[in-house]
């Protein structure tokens, strides 16, 4: 089960892809209220979205979106049940992604 | 020592804007944009040297054309919604800033020839700033800003 919920729509000729990820998006800055402790930074650094193979954006990201991240975006063409790939990868070198058909 | 190399030679690449081309012709693989992420430009503390080292330069004119939508008052700074959207033609890439934050440098967006010129996220700020989108088309970025004010911070404990 995978922690990328993406929906992807198509109206017109203009298919919009939205993505919600689960991640606690440390920025390394924050302190630990109980300990007073750094708390490590934990971030996405890059997220890679295709559509049929192809590359149609990538992110690079910053600790500074916020936690379990949301992000949306547009591209021109695509047909109803294309595959929409989105993944991501942090800056610990994890990484997930998840693939949605397009509607 | 060829990673180092491998960097040069990327970096040189991107400044004659042929890397968009190249991904969206599939000649380079993710793995080597993945390598890519930029930490001077995510560590920089200032918007000048953050747009120097993601955008090449960091003159910027400001556009009209570039609309940011985002809330005029953001009751939680640790989750502001940002879309920026434009009518220019050609971006190449997008990139999102808050001005006040300590690296105000949030999201950099690389788009293909086929994605069209609108992203939407939400993300951190510290306190009451401008939001800045930098949108690049060719070799020349444009600006512009949106002020939010933030009324608990989302950056820091």
């Amino acid at each position: 089960m995978s922690d990328i919920k993406i929906r992807a729509k198509l109206s017109d000729d203009e298919t919009t892809v939205k993505c919600l990820m689960n991640h606690v998006m440390e920025t390394g800055l924050r302190k630990d209220s109980k300990t007073g402790e750094i708390v490590p930074a934990h971030f996405i650094q890059e997220v890679v979205c295709k559509v049929k193979g192809q590359v149609v954006m990538t992110a690079a990201w910053s600790g500074g979106v916020s936690k379990n991240p949301y992000l949306s975006f547009k591209f021109k063409g695509g047909a109803v049940g294309d595959p929409v790939e989105v993944s991501w990868t942090d800056n610990k070198g994890e990484s997930q992604s998840a693939t949605d058909a397009i509607a | 020592m060829i990673d180092a190399k491998r960097r040069i030679l990327l970096k040189g690449s991107l400044a004659a804007g042929s890397v968009g081309v190249a991904v969206g012709a599939g000649l380079l693989t993710p793995r080597l944009v993945l390598a890519e992420w930029n930490e001077a430009a995510f560590h920089a503390k200032d918007i000048p040297s953050a747009l120097t080292a993601s955008m090449g330069s960091d003159a910027a004119e400001t556009s009209d054309k570039i609309k940011i939508k985002a809330p005029d008052i953001a009751e939680n700074g640790a989750v502001v919604p940002v879309t920026v959207e434009t009518d220019l033609e050609g971006v190449t890439s997008i990139a999102i800033i808050a001005a006040e934050n300590q690296t105000p440098l949030i999201a950099s967006f690389e788009l293909a020839e086929s994605a069209l010129p609108f992203v939407s996220t939400r993300i951190k700020m510290a306190k009451t700033a401008d939001v800045v989108a930098i949108v690049k088309v060719g070799d020349k970025l444009y600006q512009n800003a949106k002020n939010v004010k933030v009324t608990i911070g989302g950056c820091g404990g």
